[in-house]
């Protein structure tokens, strides 16, 4: 004789297979989920800080991807992973991209700056990182990298900005702290027009 | 549950000749995905809403980028950034609304990397369809955004076809109005499609807003001398001036002529599928002096006709200051 699905019976065996599932099956999956199973990966060189990295990069790889996961640069942040933030802000042949937003395969023979090769060799902070800190312009600190390299390609294309053209630089970056102001005293500073 | 952050599998076409592209487009088909600038595409599907099989990334072809002067006004490339379109000297000393309108597209970031074509060529902002619920543009038999309790503030109050979303591009209004063309190319040849024809609404093709079939890329924008150093209006009223896109925009090209609009070329952006020519405002105020007096005349006639959803109907005012502002600017 069958035994009769009953209601409880049903449920017992629904908790059952979710047991199983988190236990074994899912560990399975989540490691399967970080190799690419169209295994793809090609090993491309990429100019990011001045120094030629080597990578293996997956055909939709993003930029942001790369730079945080393979290569350890997690000054890039990432935050909406859409562009509609600006927190993951890298500059392409001095150029501002949102990384989450470009394929890491479409940068090849080009030049990447993050946050983390501004700095000189001797350790010496950036006009802009110094100034940010001098006007005290981050608040966590999450979206900084970002406004950084917004206003660091500001500054390369024009030295001395209105505290208008600054802002609309810098627009493409969020802060959900509100500090904007801040960050504008920063670029005036780093422009050396603030004292 | 796929890793959002990540993209899903697929395959990378990095063509450097437009021929190449050309032949892998027609080859791919509905299974492959065109990338310009990319901003448009990623969302879709890191969002899993999209999966095309193959992306075709046509930023290494030369060929297709900057702008040139022709014996008739000037081509640009479809792959010139959107910043490149709003500070080149020709565009900026010739066509201001145009580079007017490419400066105000979403954010710095996405204006150094989208593309004019892209800009063009882009989806439409639903939340209900990009949100990959199963609606008319996305195969579906319904509209989740004119249902009684749909957000639908930013949808059409024209020309609704089962389909209520609206045409997002800022640049679009800008090139109807300075009468360009399109100049589409497959691996059969190509065609040139006037800018107004480009677009098409839900009753022509609901899951497309643009002539643009499998295996074709739109190559070039050619804009006409017709309209160069004209008086141009540009107006895009948004909720915020970064990222977002238009409630209503207003582009005009007016010719004046001894003190009165001898001919004009009035196109609103966001509020129906496709561009909207004004064209029953164009013929009301030519031969009249572009002042308070013929805005006061037109008063209204922008918005006649306008069919709002149940949250929409401020786009009405909207449009019709918006041509106040335009003839009294």
């Amino acid at each position: 004789m069958t035994p009769r699905l009953t209601r409880r019976r049903f449920i017992k065996s629904v908790i059952f297979s979710g047991a199983a599932l988190s236990s074994g099956a899912g560990f399975y999956l989540a490691s399967a989920q970080t190799r690419p199973s169209g295994g793809v990966e090609r090993l491309v060189s990429l100019s990011i800080n001045g120094r030629t990295r080597r990578v293996d990069v997956m055909p939709q790889e993003t930029l942001a991807h790369t730079l945080r996961y393979k290569l350890g640069l997690t000054g890039t942040k990432i935050g909406c992973n859409r562009g509609e933030c600006g927190s993951c802000t890298v500059t392409i042949n001095d150029v501002t991209h949102y990384a989450c937003s470009t394929l890491t395969h479409s940068v090849k023979g080009k030049e990447v700056v993050t946050v983390e090769g501004l700095r000189a060799a001797d350790g010496t902070l950036h006009a802009v990182q110094q100034a940010f800190i001098d006007e005290l312009s981050p608040q966590c600190g999450f979206c900084t990298p970002g406004q950084i390299m917004s206003a660091v390609a500001l500054l390369k294309t024009n030295p001395r900005p209105t505290r208008d053209e600054a802002r609309q630089a810098l627009s493409g970056n969020l802060c959900r702290c509100g500090a904007y102001d801040h960050y504008l005293n920063g670029v005036m500073r780093a422009s050396g027009q603030l004292s | 549950m796929p890793a959002f952050d990540n993209m899903p599998d697929m395959e990378l076409y990095q063509p450097v000749q437009i021929d190449d592209a050309l032949a892998l487009a027609a080859r791919l088909a509905e299974r492959g995905w065109l990338v310009g600038g990319g901003q448009d595409t990623y969302g879709w599907i890191k969002d899993r809403n999209k999966r095309p099989e193959a992306l075709i990334d046509l930023n290494g072809i030369e060929s297709l980028r900057g702008v040139r002067e022709t014996e008739n006004g000037i081509e640009i490339g479809a792959l010139t950034t959107l910043t490149e379109v709003a500070t080149n000297p020709i565009i900026t000393q010739r066509y201001a609304l145009l580079s007017k309108a490419a400066s105000v597209v979403a954010s710095p970031q996405i204006r150094n990397a989208g593309t004019l074509a892209g800009n063009l060529a882009q989806d439409v902002r639903c939340w209900y369809y990009r949100r990959g619920l199963d609606c008319y543009r996305a195969g579906g038999n319904l509209c989740y955004a004119d249902t009684p309790e749909a957000q639908n503030r930013e949808h059409a109050i024209f020309n609704a076809s089962r389909c209520v979303a609206v045409t997002p591009s800022d640049t679009a209004p800008a090139l109807v109005a300075l009468e360009a063309q399109m100049v589409i190319t497959s691996t059969s040849g190509q065609r040139v499609v006037a800018a107004e024809d480009f677009f098409v609404g839900p009753d022509v093709n609901i899951e497309s807003t643009t002539v643009l079939r499998d295996g074709e890329i739109l190559t070039a924008v050619r804009i006409p001398a017709k309209w160069a150093n004209a008086e141009f209006y540009y107006e895009k009223v948004a909720d915020r001036n970064v990222w977002d896109f238009a409630l209503v925009s207003i582009a005009g090209a007016m010719r004046i002529e001894g003190g009165n609009i001898v001919e004009s070329s009035l196109v609103c952006g966001a509020v129906q599928c496709t561009p909207r020519r004004l064209t029953s405002v164009e013929r009301a105020i030519q031969g009249r002096p572009r002042n308070e007096a013929t805005a006061t005349m037109v008063a209204g006639m922008a918005s006649q006709g306008a069919r709002p959803l149940n949250q929409n109907a401020f786009k009405m005012p909207l449009m019709d200051n918006l041509v106040t502002k335009l003839l009294t600017a």
